[in-house]
């Protein structure tokens, strides 16, 4: 029988956790029997090999097969075929890797990539490091898009209902509308996602000459309209902020995840870890972060100081902050943590020009109204906040350009309708019925990768290309413009947006290479954008040999050097909008939000997103309904109903009930969740997804979308949670699998060490003095020590900048050609992903401080994973890896179970893809794909290792420092991974190994591991207590 | 009750178990035999391909030297094929109506390759690198033997991870001047003294480093 124990009883066990401060998830925290037999099986992904067992019969029949088989093995093998060019291409030496700069647009902001190309193809996904919003890091959409190119699930042909048609049948069934439009414009409607590509804004502007009524209506689900109209209250305009987090010493985000969401994320979460980074005798400040937010994030993970609060009061908080600076007045009733907000407003004060109040996109425009004006009492604007022009072609309340379209298809208004890109039947608001309101026109057209939820509504569907697969341009969160350019042909026969445009515009086919090429032609010859009349070729000035050089050179650059919007001198208004009502206490407020992985839906189909764990819940391949212990508690879902399920393996499935609609979801208890409200994300239960996003006509994960509605986009108050007293629900949560258990290696070892900016400078070796860790100094060992005359690689991962974002997760499993595994199978712990990132939880369980760290391989120099191994399979290499050789592993398994570090990973199953010949360009060609029964690991990318030395040593010259960059570190937006060679006393690795703060995982096993962290050292306000 | 089993089934039951020792032996040699045989690392053996292309006619005959049509073999872990536009080089001028040529003017013509059949083939857990190997001064003819000698390309070397290491763990005892890399009939006047010496000029690294998996498996 489990121990009952409640919400009070959990309080209590976290105020007793004496020398074990850290704690990883409420199941660890309740210290149940379950949990510890489960803690204590060293492998419980082993003990679910077979459902059932086995029978004679079946043994007999599987040895047959195997002799049977194994008679094959000796054939001689076919010869492979080996295919030359007829005339290669300059530039090219196969063998040798291309990158060439693009962008990958997303909600209509671009980020710089560096795309790799194997002979034409593209495998891998870098960030550009002279891209403004990238500075060479890429998230984990970036690092997937490389999959989503490949995937052999995009449209691969036109359809006319329903049917295989033709791109030239296409362009004639376009003239009978196109010919009405002509008589009057407004019957042809054009729907795009946020367009800033200043290209497609040329074309759609000549569209609109030739139709002068035409409408364009605008539309994304995850919606920056609240940014857009709480900007345009507070500067009178649309306007574009630009925040400059390494000239902030104070910030503060009201529900912003301004680290992880977002235009500029990468950037941000870039100077805001560059104001962060601790090193010894050099910083002499750090800067300080407050979040109130709503839900978990990360931004809130690096927070000092952070308040959870429902989404619908932190605009009270707002105002309260406002006040307290002489900006409005107070909110009535006053927030409770007065002294809190009181000394936020003194350390904003203090830092007068050198703050950041951020607001989130799922405030409404007020909180962002607000937040400007109190930049503007700061000095904050034109410091480090400044405001440009917008990014947008046409900035437009997309909500509302929508409804106006929904409105007019009602009526009857459109005739045609064009849509390029986007969902709008999977994701427009509930209440505007899109489906129905579509249906009602005559011609339907609709481009987009998939054949999705729209397009079988459509009358016409294109495919559309993938970034990669076509020209564009497009503008970064500060307006700086790049090329996209295409790194391959279109796979799928898609068609770019530039492409409709030109069919609907008439002429000739134009490409897009010179639609995109001449429309910068024009532009740096001076002539305007065509306003009227087609599109004759006379317009269009030659090419001058300086365009062509300069041409080549933003190609090279990946961005158009000089063209960030100007900052202008603008004042945000301090009148800040009057309070509107308060959601009531009791009733409990539903939060919507998009999808950590899959986004709005557009990446459902992306194996690799799917799988990746969320940053803060570590669910996978679902959506959950998020509640704070609290509120589970209200519930009815107290620790005694959750005992059965623990180890966070599975969870119970509830009816959540919102404005007449119910949704059948699993709760999910999340520490540091506000009471009185539940969060969802949406993005997920697309019913014509693809084959990972709906396997056989399955959706995956709830789709939320039904209780979106147009005055609630981000949720609302009078959500009612019912338990269902359905069976028990398996949910893939990778969080205590593979965890190092602490109880194995006698006690808290320290796993996390962390300490306040103060603690450190009184105390620059609190990693070494840390509470209940004597640490093992001695090196002794059975075996003769290693030399390393050579390079001895290592890492280190500086734990105060990681904000757990899975940049790197997902970087490893592109580089390393990691294969996915399936909800079911993540469930019984066989995840594939070589590097998982921990999330650790210190005090209270209302709110307790996040910490994440990333654990790759230790590469341990007394690797307890090497004398183990029965066929020297993993083994000790002169520069100080465990080397892992695939073809020799015979799958024992030993090695794996003697880790403490839980870092190996064992292929169960034919995970690897073999078959789908889509995918197999996709793989780096310069790792082995892995097969079943082989166990596989981290090994610092020695890939690159070896390429790097390669190229060294034909140089004849010494290896540079920075010149191996692992996967991990590469994607990295905040630099917290640092590898490099530990036998030169000049690198970066090296200096670090020698900070105070750098400490071992596990060090009193004496393994030696060359993988160590820094100690995180966070900057909380003394004035504030607890 | 009566003998179920002839006298004769207690010798054959001696043989059989003192036998069984020598059985299971020779079988383990046979299978040893036969995954180092040509059988099975293809050593030898001559693959049919489109146009028989003769590196003796091309290479002793002519004089052309490995680096004209494997472009990449010192900047790249792969040597590279010529592309057709290289045997049109000269094709366009000499020989241009053979008829053993027809392919590969049909293939320039028409844009659409020769599809050879490899003859050097690793298996894809093992990154082999051209570059390296040749500026560190492996000749090709180490491991490729005389090709200049061979009318149609077959595979010299038995190209097993055994035949790999003799050279990575001693280098010496095959290492040449950078400038005789690609000279076919480079033979060693004292190798003895000149390996050691030229190891340490080129700086190849110790056993150590070249026996380590990850130098090839990854």
């Amino acid at each position: 029988m489990p121990k009952q124990i409640d919400f009070t009883e959990f309080r209590k066990r976290v105020g007793d956790l004496r020398g074990r401060e850290y704690w990883r998830s409420l199941e660890e925290l309740s210290r149940s029997e379950e949990f510890d037999d489960f803690v204590n099986q060293e492998f419980p992904q082993h003990a679910v090999a077979l459902d059932h067992g086995v029978d004679r019969r079946d043994f007999v029949k599987l040895m047959g097969a195997s002799v049977a088989l194994a008679g094959l093995t000796a054939c001689n093998r076919p010869a492979e075929k080996i295919i030359p060019y007829i005339r290669q291409p300059e530039d090219l030496i196969p063998g040798r890797p291309l990158f060439f700069a693009t962008a990958m647009p997303l909600q209509g902001i671009g980020s710089g990539v560096l795309a790799e190309s194997h002979m034409g193809r593209p495998t891998k996904i870098e960030g550009n490091p002279d891209h403004p919003s990238s500075l060479g890091a890429t998230d984990a959409f970036m690092q997937a898009s490389i999959l989503g190119l490949y995937d052999p699930d995009r449209s691969q042909v036109v359809r006319h209902l329903g049917e295989i048609s033709t791109w030239s049948e296409f362009i004639g069934a376009l003239q009978s509308p196109l010919q009405a439009a002509t008589t009057n414009g407004g019957t042809l409607r054009l729907l795009t996602q946020t367009v800033t590509s200043p290209t497609l804004g040329a074309q759609i502007e000549q569209l609109r000459a030739q139709y002068p009524s035409m409408q364009w209506h605008q539309w994304e689900p995850v919606s920056r309209d609240n940014v857009r109209e709480g900007l345009r209250l507070a500067f009178g305009s649309y306007v574009n902020a630009v925040y400059h987090f390494d000239k902030a010493n104070v910030v503060v985000s009201l529900d912003s995840d301004f680290t992880e969401r977002g235009p500029g994320h990468l950037r941000y979460a870039r100077d805001f870890a560059d104001r962060r980074r601790v090193r010894h005798g050099v910083t002499a400040s750090i800067n300080r972060l407050y979040a109130i937010e709503s839900a978990p994030s990360g931004s809130g993970a690096l927070a000092d100081h952070r308040l959870p609060v429902r989404r619908s009061d932190v605009e009270a908080y707002a105002r309260a902050i406002a006040a307290g600076l002489g900006v409005g007045p107070a909110p009535s009733p006053a927030v409770p943590e007065g002294q809190w907000i009181a000394a936020l407003v003194r350390d904003l004060q203090k830092n007068r020009g050198a703050g950041i109040v951020i607001a989130g996109e799922e405030q409404p425009a007020a909180v962002h109204a607000i937040a400007m004006a109190i930049n503007q009492a700061l000095g904050n604007i034109g410091a480090a906040v400044t405001v440009t022009d917008p990014v947008e072609v046409t900035p437009v309340n997309q909500l509302e350009s929508l409804r106006q379209l929904v409105q007019d298809m009602n009526s009857g208004a459109v005739k045609a309708l064009v849509i390029l890109g986007g969902n709008p039947v999977f994701d427009a608001p509930a209440d505007f019925h899109f489906a129905n309101a579509f249906q009602k026109v005559p011609f339907r057209a609709h481009l987009s990768l998939y054949y999705d939820e729209t397009s079988i509504l459509s009358h016409w569907h294109i495919p559309e290309t993938h970034y990669l697969e076509s020209w564009s341009d497009v503008r970064a969160h500060d307006g700086t413009i790049s090329i996209v350019q295409p790194l391959i042909a279109p796979l799928y026969n898609g068609r770019s947006p530039h492409e409709v445009l030109g069919a609907l515009i008439g002429g000739l086919d134009v490409s897009p290479y010179d639609q995109v090429r001449s429309h910068w032609m024009r532009v740096a010859a001076g002539v305007p954008a065509r306003r009227s009349g087609g599109a004759s070729a006379g317009e269009t000035p030659a090419a001058t040999p300086d365009f062509e050089i300069t041409w080549r050179k933003w190609l090279n650059d990946g961005v158009i050097a000089g063209s960030a919007l100007p900052p202008r001198t603008a004042a945000a208004s301090t009148a800040i909008p009057a309070a509107g009502n308060r959601h009531p206490a009791t009733a409990l407020e539903l939060q919507l939000a998009s999808d950590p992985t899959v986004f709005d839906g557009r990446f459902a189909n992306n194996a690799w997103l799917q799988e990746l764990p969320k940053p803060q819940t570590k669910v996978t391949w679902e959506n959950v309904l998020l509640v704070s212990p609290k509120t589970a508690d209200e519930i009815g879902y107290n620790e005694a109903r959750r005992a059965p399920y623990a180890n966070e393996r599975s969870t119970i499935l509830v009816d959540l009930r919102y404005r007449g609609q119910s949704l059948r979801v699993p709760l999910w208890v999340v520490p540091g969740h506000p009471d009185g409200c539940a969060t969802l994300h949406f993005g997920y239960g697309r019913s014509r997804g693809g084959h990972v996003a709906s396997p056989k006509e399955e959706t995956v994960g709830v789709n939320v979308y039904p209780v979106r509605f147009s005055d609630a986009m981000s949720g609302g108050s009078g959500a009612q949670i019912v338990l269902t007293g359905e069976p028990a629900y398996p949910i893939g949560c990778t969080q205590e699998h593979q965890s190092i258990n602490p109880a194995d290696v006698g006690g808290d070892r320290g796993l996390v060490r962390a300490a306040s900016f103060a603690e450190y400078q009184r105390n620059p070796d609190f990693v070494n003095e840390y509470a209940g860790g004597e640490e093992r100094t001695d090196t002794a060992s059975f075996y003769p020590p290693y030399s390393y005359p050579g390079h001895a690689w290592a890492m280190v991962i500086d734990s105060s900048v990681c904000t757990g974002c899975n940049g790197c997760v997902i970087a490893c499993q592109s580089e390393n050609n990691i294969a996915t595994v399936g909800k079911d199978q993540v469930w019984r712990e066989r995840e594939m992903q070589w590097l998982r990132i921990d999330r650790y939880y210190r005090g209270p369980v209302e709110n307790p401080e996040v910490y994440h760290q990333p654990v790759p391989c230790m590469q341990c120099e007394q690797a307890p994973c090497e004398p183990v191994c029965p066929v020297g399979a993993t083994v000790h290499s002169s520069e100080g890896l465990n080397d892992m050789t695939y073809n020799r592993c015979v799958g024992t398994r030993y090695c794996s179970n003697n880790c403490p570090y839980k870092v190996r990973r064992f292929n169960f199953l034919f995970y690897s893809d073999y078959e789908t010949p889509a995918l197999k360009p996709m793989r780096n060609p310069d790792v082995t794909v892995r097969t079943r029964g082989v166990m596989e690991k981290c090994t610092y990318c020695v890939q690159r290792i070896n390429a790097a030395k390669i190229d060294a040593e034909r140089e004849n010259r010494p290896l540079r420092d920075g010149e191996v960059v692992t996967a991990c570190q590469q994607a990295c937006p905040t630099n917290a991974i640092v590898f490099g060679d530990m036998n030169d006393p000049k690198s970066q690795v090296a200096q670090l190994k020698k900070e105070p703060t750098n400490y071992a995982l596990l060090a009193s096993l004496n393994t030696r591991p060359r993988t160590t962290y820094l100690g995180v050292i966070r900057n909380p306000n003394p004035e504030i207590k607890g | 009750m009566a003998q179920i089993f002839h006298r004769s089934t207690n010798t054959l039951s001696r043989v059989t178990i003192f036998g069984a020792v020598f059985i299971v032996g020779f079988v383990l040699w046979v299978i040893g035999g036969i995954v180092r045989s040509p059988y099975a690392t293809d050593q030898g053996i001559r693959r049919e391909q489109p146009v028989p292309f003769s590196h003796q006619h091309h290479v002793a005959g002519l004089g052309i030297d490995c680096r004209y049509c494997h472009t990449s073999v010192e900047t790249s872990s792969f040597a590279g094929i010529p592309p057709m536009a290289t045997c049109m080089n000269c094709h366009s001028q000499i020989w241009t109506n053979a008829d053993m040529l027809e392919p590969v003017r049909a293939s320039y013509a028409s844009g659409k390759p020769l599809i050879w059949s490899r003859v050097h083939r690793l298996p894809d857990f093992v990154h082999f690198n051209h570059s390296i190997h040749v500026s560190k001064g492996i000749g090709c003819a180490t491991c490729h033997g005389r090709v200049d000698e061979m009318a149609l390309t077959f595979q010299a070397a038995p190209l097993t991870m055994q035949w790999c290491l003799t050279c990575h763990r001693n280098p010496e005892q095959f290492v040449r001047p950078r400038d005789q890399v690609f000279n076919m009939g480079y033979v060693p006047v004292n190798q003895a003294e000149l390996g050691p010496k030229l190891v340490r000029e080129y700086k190849i690294l110790g056993p150590g480093v070249l026996t380590s998996c990850s130098t090839c498996h990854y």
